[in-house]
């Protein structure tokens, strides 16, 4: 199928990522949710907060990782504004603690547990992403 | 162990989103812009994460306990409520507007740039907002 032979990557990538979200659970007990993850990290440290830290520590190396194996860092290009950026972020930083999850949590990790609660929350994360970039490319 | 096995699960992770090509931002708004030039790309990510995940859930489910911890702790609530539905859809607000999730946020910070650094630092304030907020009405006569 040369047709799916650009996707290769995605779909390895997908599953170390399901890989990793098994080891946290096999290993640890926990759900490989980055937003509960990092968000955990702000309050006072409590018996997880070292497998928290270790956690975002390793997800900092993963691409330095790639860049060992490849020779090259894995490409990234950050069109929008700074304003833009710091909104945005706002808005990721508050809605994944509101809503208890982002794509990891929800996404991959909801979605494989079937749990109604996660689908509800990608369906709404998906249909909101795709209106603001809809838009922000077709209509302003 | 467990501080390794933590680790170990991060690299990993953020490995496999270097190796999706998800770390990059424009490669994600090409999937969110169905209008435009559509990139696939994050639907197979996601297929790829969930089957596995999947597979080490059906796993769990017949384990007493994980191997380095006392007891399984998995989010257990079915409820759907206003904070679930409101929270997710602010997230995909910020989310399309930037391209970035937690994520591939934070592991692009080795990477050295300074609008990653911006990102992460909104989020985090973002994230420490939060606390601010009053308690979910159940939760807080519990």
């Amino acid at each position: 199928m040369n047709s799916l032979a650009p996707y290769w990557p995605s779909l390895a990538g997908g599953a170390l990522i399901g890989l990793s979200a098994t080891l946290l659970l096999l290993l640890l007990g926990r759900v490989a949710g980055i937003s509960g993850i990092a968000g955990n990290l702000l309050r006072r440290p409590d018996e997880d907060w070292g497998w928290r830290a270790a956690f975002v520590l390793g997800l900092i190396g993963g691409p330095l990782l790639f860049l060992l194996l490849f020779g090259h860092p894995p490409a990234l290009e950050i069109a929008s504004s700074l304003p833009m950026l710091v909104i945005a972020g706002l808005l990721v930083g508050f809605g994944t603690r509101l809503g208890a999850g982002c794509t990891s949590g929800h996404g991959v990790c909801g979605l494989a547990r079937l749990s109604p609660r996660s689908m509800a929350a990608v369906a709404v994360f998906m249909f909101t992403a795709i209106v603001t970039v809809f838009i922000r490319n077709h209509l302003v | 162990m467990r501080i390794i096995a933590a680790l170990l699960s991060g690299l990993v992770f953020g490995f496999g989103l270097a190796l999706s090509g998800m770390l990059n931002p424009v490669r994600v708004l090409g999937f969110l812009d169905l209008a435009g030039a559509w990139d696939p790309s994050l639907a197979f990510v996601l297929a790829g994460a969930v089957v596995v995940s999947a597979g080490g859930y059906l796993v769990s489910r017949r384990l007493a306990r994980p191997a380095l911890a006392p007891t399984f702790d998995i989010p257990a609530s079915r409820r759907i409520d206003l904070r679930l539905i409101g929270g997710a859809a602010l997230f995909g607000i910020g989310w399309g507007m930037a391209g970035f999730c937690p994520g591939p946020a934070i592991a692009s910070l080795s990477l050295g740039y300074g609008k990653s650094v911006l990102f992460v630092a909104a989020m985090l304030v973002g994230m420490a907002a939060f606390r601010f907020m009053p308690a979910a009405p159940r939760a807080r006569h519990a």
